[in-house]
């Protein structure tokens, strides 16, 4: 724990130690709150919840998201430190886990800047908070879970701008796996039971189950699949492609 | 002599390429180890080896007294690195960057504040210790690159071209304190400049296409060769490889 912990405040803080932080931060805030009001149509719907807020997150984070992971691990490669990291006593887990919730918590910190959209809400009328909190937690889990795919993805290149675009494109596929759009075109010829394990593996039908303001465990349990799937991935990777 | 290092037929082999190719040593206690050799010899290849970075494809290094293969973090603890290169994380200073190492090496408080002291004043970057590292001259990164290996003060030193990039001054400073850290630690450098084998090393081998060459003190290597020229073995010993 102590190595995750030194690991993670070194990760969390290098985000600091670049403009990197700051810039992201707002444009996400920017982007969240254009997308909300404007496409989202917050204010014309005169309804008391976060639906349009929350709805434009999976698309923000599928461009954002990369734009933190895709450093964790090509960096160091690129830079040659992982040659220094990885013979320092730290087990492979403790840095592969550090660095994930190093980059979690910081997009944990954008999210939890959103907070006057709550404030907001709750001024204009009386909404559901405990559909507004399951949101926000399913929010952060779907951030999470493509985090890890970007860490993963990361590990396997020195080049921070193939990480993100590959990672990009990873999300995208997984985000709308279930969605009416892919599911239609396996619906015309794939027996039903594919159709149905392809639409399981979608983020969207999770994120928005979550979002009805029900957290279930079949939700939770397959975030947490994907994200422990990934880093085991990420771990193995680094380990293959060190020498390299 | 106490044996600390000990290499066991380490062989590497990339694809069909081998690049160490069952090179077996020990090193004790007292003793500055030069690895010398062309680019390319194996040099990198087998102290990536023994400080665990790299897995053997086989045979094994033993430093003291845990085998790489099976306790890869007790070695990791016992051996101070300095890589090629010396990478360090550009947008720290060097006192965080020596911080964060400090913690990992299991240093806190006031423990952790005097070892940093310690080898900040040992490799003088007393004066750079506070601005980034990506703003230093290469000396000065090579230097923040030795103190992070002191540390913890290991016995076994392992130093990747310690000195390459250096002015004619700054060699001098790191060779002093080899030197002198030699007197009771174990030390194995890689080089290819020749003259730094005789300044700091009490036993030299040659490495060429991974094996060993030569395996002996500088003085007695030099006596190999009619006109007591480093220069010459080293040649002669590498022309065949």
């Amino acid at each position: 724990m102590r190595n995750v912990s030194l690991v993670f405040r070194r990760e969390f803080a290098a985000y600091f130690a670049t403009p990197l932080a700051y810039i992201f931060i707002v444009i996400f805030l920017a982007l969240a709150g254009i997308l909300t009001f404007r496409l989202g149509g917050f204010l014309g719907r005169e309804q008391a919840d976060l639906v349009p807020f929350f709805e434009f997150h999976p698309w923000l984070y599928l461009f954002l998201v990369p734009a933190l992971s895709m450093r964790l691990w090509a960096e160091e490669r690129r830079l040659g430190t992982i040659e220094l990291f990885l013979t320092l006593p730290i087990s492979m887990t403790e840095a592969v886990v550090g660095k994930y919730l190093a980059a979690w918590a910081f997009t944990a910190t954008a999210v939890a800047l959103t907070f006057p959209m709550w404030l907001t809400v709750n001024y204009l009328g009386n909404p559901d908070n405990g559909v507004i909190l399951a949101s926000y937690v399913g929010s952060l889990l779907m951030a999470g879970a493509y985090l890890s795919i970007g860490s993963m993805i990361s590990a396997m290149t020195k080049n921070q701008v193939i990480a993100f675009v590959v990672t990009t494109s990873a999300c995208f596929i997984l985000t709308l796996a279930g969605s009416p759009t892919v599911l239609e075109f396996f619906s015309n010829w794939a027996p039903s039971n594919v159709v149905e394990a392809i639409g399981n593996f979608g983020f969207l039908p999770h994120f928005q189950s979550i979002q009805r303001g029900v957290i279930d465990l079949r939700d939770l349990i397959f975030f947490g699949s994907v994200i422990i799937v990934a880093l085991i991935a990420n771990a193995i990777i680094v380990d293959w492609r060190k020498a390299f | 002599m106490t044996q600390i290092l000990s290499i066991q037929g380490l062989t590497k082999t990339f694809g069909s390429k081998t690049v160490v190719d069952d090179v077996s040593f020990d090193v004790g206690k007292g003793e500055v180890l030069g690895f010398l050799g062309p680019n390319g010899a194996g040099k990198s290849t087998t102290m990536k080896m023994i400080v665990g970075f790299l897995t053997p494809t086989s045979g094994t290094a033993i430093v003291c007294g845990h085998d790489v293969s099976h306790e890869p973090l007790a070695v990791k603890a016992a051996v101070g690195y300095l890589p090629e290169g010396a990478p360090a994380y550009p947008d720290m200073t060097p006192l965080a960057f020596l911080g964060f190492i400090a913690g990992v090496r299991g240093f806190d408080g006031a423990e952790r504040r005097s070892r940093i002291d310690r080898v900040v004043e040992m490799t003088r970057i007393q004066d750079v210790a506070r601005q980034p590292i990506e703003t230093l001259s290469k000396g000065f990164k090579r230097r923040v690159g030795l103190a992070q290996s002191l540390l913890h003060d290991p016995e076994v030193l392992i130093l990747d071209e310690p000195t390459d990039g250096l002015d004619p001054n700054q060699k001098q400073v790191v060779r002093d304190l080899i030197r002198d850290m030699g007197q009771e630690k174990c030390i194995v450098i890689s080089t290819h400049i020749l003259e730094e084998v005789d300044a700091v090393c009490s036993r030299a081998m040659i490495i060429a296409s991974g094996k060993v060459m030569a395996d002996a003190s500088p003085a007695e290597l030099k006596a190999q060769s009619g006109s007591g020229d480093l220069d010459e073995v080293f040649r002669k010993v590498t022309a065949n490889a």
